[in-house]
């Protein structure tokens, strides 16, 4: 009961409800503007976290995420241009939606739907991270190095349409890990020399590169487009969506779920959740001939699966350190930052901090109805904010951001480096989740990795010799062989 | 910028191969068969098999994906000016930023950026000046983030 008590305080201290005020306003402005992700915003977020109390930061970006994800329906229904990749599954139906004078229907299930989701995602999290704590301290250095393994191939099998391209990003990902002293031998790997090296390529800087000088690389490579805000007023978002909750309540239920589980998965974020809840809203419709037509229904279900997603991301993070999307990649250089650091001990060490990230999660899904209820009000403004003014008052801000790290310069550009190499990456059809999680990962890949070689004097077997290591291990394995012999198969008995 | 699959490839085989040979002049830890070279070297081996199948399905798939396209804003003034002064305006702060100051390069970029994204020069000045004063307020001030002074180290305010 104390440590509830305790993380009652930590939450309902004044600086923390004003940090989580502004960072709602925050969320929900780089929300609706198009070519702001979530995971920018909390990119560029870490820099002024890093000068508030561990719970005041989390708290920040907890919420800053959760309307950020939820605001960007708002210009997907209004421009047809999804605010956050988490939108796009279904912005042509909110869009239809619009132009058939539903756009309040729309933007109101988006609304509340996506507080639904969020908070089931939260109940997850807050039955399940416990229970997994409690199992995960009886690991050793063999399932850790499954586990991660898992983790990473979890995130090639998800995201990539090309598993070939995901592997290289990941392994680009984990070669940049090995840059620096942070090895089990301690010796300099790839530093050529440089002092800045030793220390490894700052995680922070490459992070606010991959994420947010990408996305200003990419406005100004297509800055001619320009897009016209429709005119039409918008009413009362609220009207008929207790209707729809009794309507749809299998479906609130189904994609919150999915939703959890897709962002626990490693690498798998909001927007995949979005698209495969809204694929199977279609398919088990019992009028999927409406869909794409300006239909509620997919919205209602994807809705709540992109927010739940969110706090699905955080179980693994917290638990194992192993980030389920890639703004808990971010959150756990944050966590570390604060001597937070994730893993099963943080919920027998500090409980405090672990309820307190509870309260938020849930504080922050509530006062989403109302504040996101003012963010529709004002959309049409915060979508007229002109993107030629706003692109370069970020960059300057990632810039300082960057340096506020560690007051080096040599910060910036390895944010530029990371930013161009992502920008280049994506336009080749590399997905980037993989990289990012190969960037986090790789240190404790390699821990574990070398720590269970020693122990097994260079045996393989010994990685299978405990039952949750080969569990792992065989689940690991066949994440690897059985998608390419099901679809060799699959091809041999179509042929 | 969309390069085919093979010149990929052939970058990833050169980058492995390379760490490959680089991790050999590794220090071997006495007694043991682990040691700092094993993990770099493992993955890069895996980069440098990954370059040799992106290799093989980009000369397969030649036809289909020349060996360079670039992108659409390069074959615009407007669109090559916009990248290079994103990726100009950052170089430029690595490089100058300690040496003249974050007073002085700050609104110099923002000018730049500005007019190259289509702002009109008046107003691009004016903004430039704002926007870099609230940035240095909340970080120098109010976050006592140790921005450089550079020239203007004597006039320090």
């Amino acid at each position: 009961m104390e440590p509830l008590l305790a993380a009652f305080a930590l939450v309902f201290e004044p600086k923390t409800l004003w940090v989580m005020l502004g960072a709602s306003l925050f969320g929900l402005f780089v929300g609706a503007v198009p070519g702001l992700t979530a995971t920018m915003a909390t990119a560029l977020l870490v820099p002024v976290t890093f000068f508030m109390p561990p719970i005041t930061a989390v708290a920040a970006i907890v919420t800053a995420t959760a309307m950020a994800i939820f605001s960007g329906d708002v210009p997907g229904c209004l421009l047809r241009m999804p605010g956050t990749p988490a939108s796009a599954a279904y912005t042509d139906e909110a869009y239809a939606m619009a132009r058939k004078g539903q756009a309040e229907l729309a933007l109101g299930a988006g609304l509340v739907f996506s507080a639904i989701g969020g908070l089931f995602g939260t109940a997850v999290l807050i039955v399940s991270a416990p229970a997994l704590a409690d199992f995960a301290l009886r690991f050793s250095s063999f399932e850790y190095f499954w586990l991660v393994l898992l983790g990473l191939t979890c995130a090639i099998v998800i995201t990539s349409e090309r598993p070939l391209k995901g592997i290289v990003a990941l392994l680009l990902g984990l070669l940049v890990a090995c840059v620096g002293l942070g090895n089990p031998a301690g010796h300099p790997r790839f530093t050529f020399g440089s002092t800045e090296l030793m220390g490894g390529i700052g995680m922070i800087p490459m992070m606010i590169g991959m994420f947010a000088v990408s996305e200003i690389l990419r406005y100004a490579a297509d800055s001619g487009k320009r897009f016209d805000v429709d005119e039409q007023p918008i009413g009362n978002v609220f009207r008929g969506m207790w209707a729809l909750a009794v309507k749809y309540p299998k479906q609130i239920l189904r994609g919150s779920a999915l939703g959890t589980l897709v962002g626990a998965l490693p690498g798998a974020g909001a927007d995949i959740a979005a698209w495969m809840s809204y694929a199977i809203s279609k398919k088990t419709s019992t009028e999927p001939e409406k869909f794409g037509t300006g239909h509620v229904e997919g919205i209602v279900e994807s809705g709540a699966a992109n927010n739940s997603a969110l706090a699905g991301a955080w179980i693994p993070a917290l638990v194992f350190g192993i980030p389920g999307d890639s703004i808990t990649a971010i959150v756990i250089g944050v966590l570390y930052m604060k001597n937070m650091n994730p893993g099963p001990t943080l919920f027998t060490q500090n409980p405090q901090n672990i309820y307190a990230v509870y309260l938020l999660f849930i504080l922050a899904n509530l006062i989403m109805i109302p504040l996101g209820f003012l963010c529709i009000r004002v959309a049409k403004k915060i979508l007229k904010v002109p993107r030629e003014i706003l692109m370069p008052v970020i960059l300057l801000f990632c810039i300082v951001g960057t340096f506020a790290i560690n007051n080096t310069v040599f910060d910036v550009g390895v944010m530029l480096v990371a930013g161009v190499i992502a920008w280049i990456l994506e336009e080749n059809g590399f997905p980037v989740a993989p990289a990012i999680l190969g960037v986090v990962l790789g240190t404790m890949l390699e821990e574990n990795f070398i720590t269970s070689m020693i122990k097994s004097d260079g045996s393989l077997a010994a990685f299978f010799s405990r039952p949750v290591a080969a569990t792992l291990g065989a689940l690991t394995l066949a994440a690897w062989f059985l998608p390419p012999a099901i679809r060799r198969l699959k091809r041999a008995a179509g042929a | 910028m969309k390069l085919n699959d093979a010149v990929i490839g052939a970058i990833l085989v050169v980058l492995g191969l390379a760490v490959v040979v680089h991790v050999q002049g590794f220090p071997r830890i006495p007694g043991q068969t682990v040691g700092p070279g094993l993990f770099p070297g493992l993955i890069a081996a895996g980069l440098a098999v990954c370059g040799a199948l992106l290799i093989a399905s980009g000369i397969r798939h030649r036809a289909a994906q020349p060996w360079f396209v670039a992108g659409a804003w390069s074959r615009t003034v407007r669109g090559v000016a916009s990248v290079a002064a994103v990726i100009v305006a950052i170089a430029a702060y690595v490089l100058l930023g300690d040496a003249l100051g974050f007073v002085v390069v700050a609104p110099a970029i923002l000018v730049g950026l500005f007019v190259v994204f289509g702002v009109r020069p008046l107003h691009a000045a004016g903004l430039a000046v704002v926007a870099s004063l609230v940035i240095w307020y909340v970080f120098y001030k109010l976050l006592r983030v140790p921005l450089p002074w550079g020239v203007l180290k004597n006039h320090a305010f």
